[in-house]
C-alpha cells in the first residue's frame, strides 16, 4: 500500500509534476508562450518592458473578474452579470466619493460592498427562488447595468480623491498598483480553492450536487456565498477600473463577461464544474490580455477584437472536447 | 427503546406519492433487510432517514432523540452512515478527497483552517487497507476507478468515522460474486462489533444470509416486518410482488 502511491509519483511525467496541485491545463502556457512569440514576430512594439506593463495593467481588471468566474463555474455554476456589475459598483462608489465627499476608504467598501450586494441577490434568486444562475445572472447583467445608467444618467462621473488615483495609476518599485492588488487576490483565491473546505466544496459541488449534499455540504448556503465573492470581487473590478480611468462610467465593463468567462475556461476550469484552477485562469487573463493587445498593435479595429474573443472561447471548448474524446486528459 | 424509530413517516414528490405512513424500527446490533420491487419507495425512505428528504409527516428518532428536523450534516454527526445506490461520490476528486468528504481534516495555518491533504492520505491508505479494498492508491480519482473499487471507496467513507448504524442502498449491485462475499462478511463484522445495518438489496439468498429482520416494502408502505427465522423466501417473495 505504501509502494503504490510513491510508483504512482515517480511515474508522474514534467508535465504532470508542472501542474500538479494547481491543476491548469498545461496547454494555456504553451498557448501563451506561441502568442508572445506571434505578437513579437509581428509588431516592433511588442516587446518592451512599457508594454508588458500594459498588458499586465489591462489583464488586472479581467483577471480579478475571471478569478470569481472560476469559482463560480468550478461550481457548475455562471455568472454573466459581472461586466455590469463591474460598472454599476464603480459608479456607487465614485459617486460616495465625488458627489457625496465620503473619506476614500468608505468609497472602496461602498464599490465591494455593492457588488457584494448584487451578488447577494443572484444568490438569493438562484438558491431560494431556484431559477437557474444563467436567467438570474443574466436579469442582474440587466438591471445592474441600467441601475449603473440611472444613478449617473448615462453620465461618467469625473474626479476620485488622490488615493483612489494612485490605486490605479500609481507603480510602486514600477509595477502598476492594480497588478499588485490582482496577484494578491490571486494568491488568496488560490489558497481558498486548493487547500479549505470553502474551495473543496464549491468543487465538489459543480461535480456532484447530490453526492455533496448527501455528505452533509450546505449546498445552498455555499452557493450564496460564491455568488456573494462573484459579485464582491466585480465590485473590486469596479474600483481598479474607475481608479484607473479616474472616473465612474456606468458603461464600464461592456461585454468583461465574455471575456472573464473565456479566461477561466481557456485556464482549464470545467466548463461543466467540478475542476478549477485560479493559476490557470490568471494564465487564460493573460492569454486575453496578449490577444487584444497585440490585436491593438497591429491596428486591428475593436470590433474585430470583440469577434476574436468570442471565437477563442469557442475555440477553447471545442479543444478541451477533442482533447477529452481522445482520452488524453482525465 | 429501540435504535432507530421511523413513526408513520410520509413524502410525496408532487403527485407521487413516494411514502405513506412508513413505521419500523432497528435495534443496536442488528442487521435488517428492507427489500421491495424497484419503485417501492426504499431509497426514498433511507433519504429520509439521512436527512436528504424531509418527511412530509411523521417522526424519526435515533437514541431516542428526533433527528427528522435535521439536515445530512446533523444526521452524519449523530452516527448514521448511507452507501447510496449511486454511491454519492465526487468523481473528479481523489480516493481520500472522497473518504473524507463532509469531513475533512484541516489544521491551522495562522488562524486560517487549511485541508490536512498529508494526513487525509495517509488516514485513507489505512481505512483502505483495513478494509481489504483493491485500490492502487489513495491519489486515484474517482471516475476512473471499476464500479467495485468505487464501491469499496463509498463503503470505507462510511466506516471511517465509528457510525452506530450503517445503511446499504444494494451494496452489491455492481459487485462481482467474490466481492459480495466480501460486503457480507462486513455485515457480519459490524454486527459483531456492535454496529446496526440496514440493507437494501434484490439478492434474497444474501439477505437471509445475513439479516436478523426482513421488512417488505410495497407502494410506499410497509406490508411485512418478520425476524428472518420466522419467515420464509417464498413468504417475502409473494410479499415484494403482492401476491399474499
Ligand atoms: N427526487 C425525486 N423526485 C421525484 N420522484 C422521486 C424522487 N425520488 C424518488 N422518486 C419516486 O418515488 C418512488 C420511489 O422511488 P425509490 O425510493 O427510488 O424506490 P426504490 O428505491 O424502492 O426503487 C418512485 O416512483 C420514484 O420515481
Ligand atoms: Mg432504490
Amino acid at each position: 500500500m505504501t509502494a503504490a502511491p510513491r510508483a504512482a509519483r515517480g511515474g508522474a511525467n514534467w508535465r504532470v509534476r508542472l501542474t500538479s496541485g494547481v491543476a491548469f491545463r498545461f496547454e494555456s502556457l504553451l498557448v501563451l508562450a506561441i502568442l508572445v512569440v506571434a505578437m513579437a514576430a509581428l509588431s516592433p512594439y511588442f516587446l518592451s518592458i512599457s508594454n508588458f506593463l500594459n498588458i499586465l495593467l489591462a489583464t488586472a481588471t479581467i483577471g480579478v473578474l475571471a478569478i470569481g468566474a472560476t469559482f463560480v463555474i468550478s461550481s457548475a455554476g455562471i455568472d454573466l452579470s459581472v461586466g455590469s456589475v463591474l460598472g454599476f459598483s464603480g459608479v456607487v462608489g465614485c459617486l460616495m466619493m465625488s458627489n457625496l465627499d465620503l473619506p476614500w476608504p468608505l468609497g472602496v467598501v461602498a464599490c465591494i460592498g455593492a457588488g457584494a450586494a448584487a451578488g447577494l441577490v443572484n444568490g438569493f434568486l438562484i438558491t431560494r427562488g431556484q431559477i437557474p444562475p444563467f436567467i438570474v445572472t443574466l436579469g442582474m447583467l440587466g438591471v445592474a447595468r441600467g441601475a449603473g445608467l440611472v444613478l449617473t444618467n448615462g453620465l461618467p462621473i469625473y474626479g476620485l480623491p488622490a488615493p483612489i488615483v494612485y490605486l490605479g495609476q500609481g507603480r510602486p518599485l514600477g509595477v502598476p498598483t492594480p497588478v499588485i492588488i490582482l496577484v494578491l487576490t490571486a494568491a488568496i483565491a488560490h489558497l481558498v480553492l486548493m487547500h479549505t473546505r470553502f474551495g473543496l466544496y464549491t468543487q465538489v459541488i459543480g461535480d456532484s450536487e447530490t453526492a455533496a449534499r448527501a455528505m452533509g455540504v450546505r449546498v445552498e448556503r455555499q452557493k450564496v456565498y460564491l455568488y456573494t465573492l462573484s459579485g464582491a470581487l466585480a465590485g473590486l473590478a469596479g474600483l481598479l477600473f474607475a481608479a484607473r480611468v479616474n472616473a465612474g462610467d456606468p458603461t464600464a465593463g461592456l461585454n468583461y463577461e465574455l471575456t472573464a468567462v473565456t479566461a477561466a475556461i481557456i485556464g482549464g476550469t470545467n466548463l461543466f464544474g467540478g475542476r478549477g484552477s485560479v493559476v490557470g485562469t490568471i494564465i487564460g487573463a493573460l492569454i486575453m490580455g496578449v490577444l487584444q493587445n497585440g490585436l491593438n498593435l497591429l491596428a486591428v479595429p475593436s470590433f474585430y477584437q470583440q469577434m476574436a474573443i468570442g471565437a477563442v472561447l469557442v475555440l477553447a471548448v471545442w479543444l478541451d472536447r477533442v482533447n477529452r474524446s481522445e482520452g488524453r486528459r482525465r | 427503546m429501540s435504535l432507530l424509530e421511523v413513526r408513520d413517516v410520509y413524502k410525496s414528490f408532487g403527485s407521487i406519492e413516494a411514502l405513506r405512513g412508513v413505521t419500523f424500527s432497528v435495534e443496536a446490533g442488528s442487521a435488517t433487510a428492507l427489500v421491495g420491487d424497484n419503485g417501492a419507495g426504499k431509497s426514498t425512505l433511507m433519504k429520509t432517514i439521512t436527512g436528504v428528504h424531509r418527511p412530509d409527516r411523521g417522526s424519526i428518532l435515533f437514541d431516542g432523540a428526533r433527528i427528522d428536523e435535521l439536515d445530512p450534516r446533523g444526521i452524519r454527526e449523530r452516527g448514521i452512515e448511507m452507501i447510496y445506490q449511486d454511491l454519492a461520490l465526487a468523481k473528479m476528486r481523489d480516493v481520500a478527497a472522497n473518504i473524507f468528504l463532509g469531513r475533512e481534516i484541516t489544521r491551522n495555518v495562522l488562524g486560517l483552517k487549511l485541508i490536512d491533504h498529508k494526513r487525509m492520505e495517509s488516514e485513507a491508505e489505512k481505512m483502505i487497507e483495513k478494509l481489504g479494498a483493491r485500490v492502487k492508491s489513495v491519489k486515484q480519482i474517482a471516475g476512473q476507478l471499476s464500479g467495485g473499487q468505487q464501491q469499496s471507496v463509498a463503503i470505507a467513507r462510511a466506516l471511517t468515522f465509528n457510525p452506530k448504524l450503517v445503511i446499504m442502498d444494494e451494496p452489491t449491485a455492481a459487485l462481482a460474486v467474490r466481492e459480495i462475499e466480501h460486503v457480507l462478511d462486513l455485515i457480519r463484522t459490524l454486527k459483531s462489533h456492535g454496529i446496526a445495518v440496514i440493507l437494501i438489496s434484490h439478492r434474497l439468498t444474501d439477505v437471509f444470509a445475513v439479516c436478523d429482520r426482513i421488512v417488505v416494502l410495497r407502494q410506499g408502505a410497509v406490508i411485512a416486518d418478520d425476524p428472518t427465522d420466522k419467515t420464509s423466501m417464498n413468504a417475502v417473495v409473494s410479499h415484494i410482488v403482492g401476491a399474499a
